[in-house]
């Protein structure tokens, strides 16, 4: 489903990706796990299609299509959701109009028709229940005022509305408290199916007992250093991430 | 005594002004006023990022007023929206036209100047204070006299349709007195179509009293076509415990200077200014806003914001005058700008001067671009990267139509921005 080779991507001349490489196929979670400044939010922003970042070498498949080549906004119609680390407060734009103009115009570009109000209504009632989101939070302006945690449930939310083939978790879990946690990976795990993958990058072990990976990678320096099972997540939880830097600085 | 050029405009407006007017009073400090202090030169403070004289020296080939021009019934019905269902006051090249206007008097009386003989006039409106003022004093011919008597409760609104249309470029003064007499109550509206692309100077003055406890609205679209030079001077004094709110959008045009002022009389009352300016090509808007306290227990609350694409230009000066006298007074200001492109310019400046002690008083300025985070969190969900910049802009204009209560207008206001912000930003 998603097939990224080689990339290499900096910023502002900077290089942050130094040659990732990564499978992703139908029906699996992996995990990114990393210490700060690794390039954990700059993979998941390069693949979302942030202007800032440039992609200097390598490629991303993603179902058979160029990936860099598209749009912000046709890599979201193409089916990739990127749950912010830190989602942006919009003053003056309603949190359902925003969402009805989305699902809208994803469903136009997939060839469906645009869902009127009442359903669009009825689809929005359905996934609150899911990610147990306030009605309440929703006639507010996007994000605006939300808790760190309201923001990191509107993200679910959102994912939920658009149904997304590939979503990138960037630290969903972080700064959520114990419930909220767990609803959120409910919501995320009643999501899932055969023909969707999910990719959570994390720095807790915590999320990955609610939504079990398949595979956990760690990101280094802007490379995947190492790649295990869900065991390897329990293991960087014990010891931390000296012995890795260790072994990758000593190979350098 | 300071010597002062004489600029070039004013002495040409001084060859061609009437040789008589039924105002004799106000045309004779008008005349005053202009032979010892003329236009505003470039240097002068007030006008300095706004040099509206030599604009009408370089546009402007003939300084006699313009005269009527031919106006249907249908020219004037294309000018309205829908679900507008109140009275029309049209205005042909500045003057009054009764026979397109639709004047029901319901709650309230129309007149000319001459038959009203008010004495009012131009005593809100002070010709020392802004040369434009004593231009228009000198040259209005006539004029329309709005009266809203004591306890009317005026049910629809009343829209001020102006037509202009110069020959060659010529001058435009209408005048407008409003009375909104003690707890009384109206909604006026107000817009200004240029009938071709030609240029033309209009130079509007309108003096509106609101009474005590009265309630008063002005909503107004200012959308002239590109070559327009206009200012707008517009003078309020509000008595005790009444409101005056104005919601002003500006969309167009190639100079405009507005020059607003509100002046709290007595304690209790209420004035809010609003304003939005969407500007795009070379369009050139001023707001120089006043709000003068001279009472206790007054509010005023003030709110501009700019988008500005292209090479436009956005001045934006709010004066907030506290006298000594006007203890626990609130007043607040806010301008917030964003710049489109590289080449738009907004020079914003807030001017405080506070006598009292016990005031609440807060400003902000803000300018910036187009938050690129915020874009990028639309197009993330699939949201094409146009409608994205369009939400985000209607956005933040949509804060300042907030302010317009009369629903229709609002919505076609709504319908002029979200247009201009779809398709030429
Ligand atoms: N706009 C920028 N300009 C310069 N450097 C940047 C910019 N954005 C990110 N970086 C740098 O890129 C590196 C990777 O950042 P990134 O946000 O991808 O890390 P991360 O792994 O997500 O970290 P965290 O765990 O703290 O979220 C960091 O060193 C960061 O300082
Ligand atoms: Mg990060």
């Amino acid at each position: 489903m998603l097939s990224i080779k080689n990339l290499h991507a900096s910023i502002e001349g900077t290089p942050i990706l130094r040659g990732i490489n990564l499978e992703v196929k139908p029906g699996e979670v992996h995990a990114i796990m990393g210490p700060n400044g690794s390039g954990k939010s700059t993979l998941a922003s390069v693949l979302a299609g942030r202007e800032e970042y440039e992609v200097t070498d390598g490629s991303v498949d993603f179902l058979g299509k160029d990936l860099l080549d598209l749009a912000p906004e046709d890599r979201a119609r193409e089916g990739v959701f990127l749950a912010f680390q830190y989602p942006v407060e919009i003053p003056g734009v309603s949190s359902t109009n925003f969402l009805r103009t989305a699902v809208n115009q994803v469903r136009e570009y997939r060839g469906l028709e645009p869902l009127d109000a009442v359903k669009f209504l009825s689809e929005m009632k359905e996934k609150m229940k899911l990610v147990e989101i306030d009605q309440k939070l929703l006639s507010r302006a996007l994000n605006e005022g939300f808790s760190g945690g309201e923001k990191k449930r509107n993200e679910i939310f959102q994912m939920a509305m658009l149904e997304p083939k590939l979503s990138i978790l960037d630290e969903t879990d972080s700064g959520l408290d114990i419930d909220a946690l767990r609803v959120v990976s409910n919501g995320v795990n009643k999501l899932k199916s055969n023909e969707n993958a999910t990719i959570v990058v994390t720095h807790y072990q915590r999320l990955l007992d609610y939504i079990v990976p398949d595979y956990v990678h760690v990101l280094y320096k802007g490379r995947i250093v190492k790649s295990g099972t869900k065991e390897l997540a329990l293991e960087l939880e014990e010891k931390g991430y000296d012995w890795i830097k260790e072994e990758v600085d000593a190979a350098v | 005594m300071k010597t002062i050029q004489i600029n070039k405009a004013t002495q040409q407006f001084l060859q061609v002004q009437p040789a008589h007017s039924s105002f004799s009073n106000l045309r004779k400090t008008g005349l005053e006023i202009l032979e010892q202090e003329g236009l505003p030169h470039i240097k002068e403070e007030e006008y300095k990022f706004t040099s509206i004289s030599r604009k009408i020296e370089q546009q402007i080939q003939d300084y006699r007023s313009a005269s009527s021009v031919k106006l249907s019934a249908d020219q004037v019905s294309e000018a309205l929206f829908s679900d507008f269902e109140g009275d029309i006051i049209v205005f042909n090249n500045g003057r009054f036209e009764p026979s397109l206007s639709r004047v029901s008097d319901e709650g309230y009386t129309i007149s000319t100047l001459s038959e009203a003989a008010s004495a009012l006039l131009g005593t809100i409106a002070n010709p020392e204070a802004d040369p434009f003022i004593a231009l228009n004093n000198l040259f209005f011919e006539d004029g329309i006299f709005l009266k809203v008597p004591k306890g009317s409760l005026v049910q629809k609104p009343i829209f001020l349709l102006h037509f202009n249309q110069a020959q060659e470029g010529q001058a435009i003064h209408a005048r407008v007195l409003i009375e909104v007499e003690d707890q009384a109550e109206v909604t006026l509206l107000e817009n200004t179509i240029s009938l071709d692309e030609a240029a033309y100077f209009s130079n509007t003055v309108t003096e509106v009293k609101v009474g005590s406890n009265a309630h008063a609205h002005y909503y107004r679209l200012q959308n002239e076509n590109k070559q327009a030079i206009v200012t707008n001077n517009f003078v309020t004094d509000i008595h005790r415990s009444a409101t005056f709110t104005t919601v002003a959008t500006q969309l167009s045009g190639d100079m405009l200077r507005n020059n607003l002022s509100l002046n709290l009389l007595e304690s209790g009352c209420e004035g809010n200014m609003y304003g939005l300016y969407l500007l795009n090509g070379k369009t050139h808007v001023d707001n120089h806003t006043n709000v003068d306290h001279t009472k206790p227990h007054a509010d005023s609350n003030e709110l501009y914001k700019g988008i500005l694409a292209d090479s436009s230009r956005g001045v934006f000066n709010g004066k907030i005058f506290v006298r000594q006298d006007a203890q626990k007074t609130n007043a607040f200001q806010q301008n917030n700008n964003i710049l489109l492109s590289e080449d738009a310019i907004i020079n914003t400046k807030p001017q405080l001067e506070i006598w009292a002690d016990d005031v609440k008083c807060s400003h902000g300025c803000t300018t910036g671009q187009l938050d690129e985070e915020a874009l990028f969190y639309l197009q993330a969900r699939g949201i094409g990267k146009d409608q994205a910049r369009g939400l985000l802009l209607y956005a933040f204009a949509g804060e300042v139509l907030d302010h317009i209560a009369y629903e229709p207008f609002k919505a076609y206001c709504i319908e002029m921005v979200q247009e201009r912000l779809g398709t030429q930003f």
